[in-house]
């Protein structure tokens, strides 16, 4: 999933939304810029029980993070 | 879980844009979230988006046309007769931040709880059915004291 385009809080909304779609084991991938995404996406991800494994940058300014239930 | 509750009472467009962000951002991570919509705020969820003569009672129907719905929400400043929310929606979608409509489908996916004020329901003569189906329950102050308990509360 892809919410570099994204502004607050659909860069929230949109990941919530995803995540809750996944079943055990399942992984999400997120494409997001640094800053408010970066740092809210996986610490809330956390929060609600779901595993960060990577986060790379895969670009100036852009992240892939990958996320499992 | 940690808690947000909202009271909708402007029923100003920018307001609401604002009232929308946070439940929908709160929700997003992870908040247990409560929308309660009273007086104008009622506007934003009747089920009829436009202008009509809904409620009980000839002044209650003049009141419920002149206030509109969803689609009449008028800005708070600079409102120029209601062109002001177009303008704005126009230059939310160009720069591609949620507008509006797509904040309440936001709510109402993320499944944010949202109640409807029962005494001005009661001025406006308008019932539950007038609303959009996501509405919750009719609520007074103490339920809604309830459920805000031992969370943030902010008043729109």
């Amino acid at each position: 999933m892809d919410i570099t385009k994204e502004y607050c809080p659909m860069t929230f909304v949109k990941t919530k939304l995803a995540l809750e779609k996944l079943n055990k084991g399942d992984r999400l991938e997120v494409l997001l810029t640094e800053g408010e995404p970066l740092e809210n996406v996986p610490r809330s991800a956390e929060e609600q029980g779901f595993r960060v494994l990577e986060s790379v940058q895969v670009e100036a300014g852009t992240y892939r993070i990958l996320i499992e239930k | 879980m940690k808690k947000l509750s909202i009271i909708c009472f402007s029923g100003d467009f920018d307001k609401t844009v604002a009232a929308l962000t946070m439940a929908t951002g709160a929700a997003a991570v992870n908040y247990e979230v409560n929308l309660f919509f009273t007086f104008w705020g009622l506007n934003t969820i009747k089920v009829k988006k436009g202008r009509s003569f809904i409620g009980k009672g000839s002044l209650a129907k003049i009141f419920n046309f002149l206030e509109g719905g969803f689609k009449n929400l008028p800005m708070s400043r600079l409102n120029f007769m209601g062109t002001s929310p177009k303008m704005m929606t126009h230059l939310m979608k160009k720069r591609n931040v949620a507008t509006l409509s797509e904040l309440l489908q936001a709510a109402i996916d993320l499944k944010v709880a949202m109640y409807a004020c029962e005494m001005s329901m009661n001025i406006l003569g308008i019932k539950k059915e007038e609303f959009i189906p996501e509405i919750k329950e009719v609520i007074g102050v103490p339920t809604f004291l309830e459920l805000s308990n031992n969370g943030e509360t902010l008043f729109v």
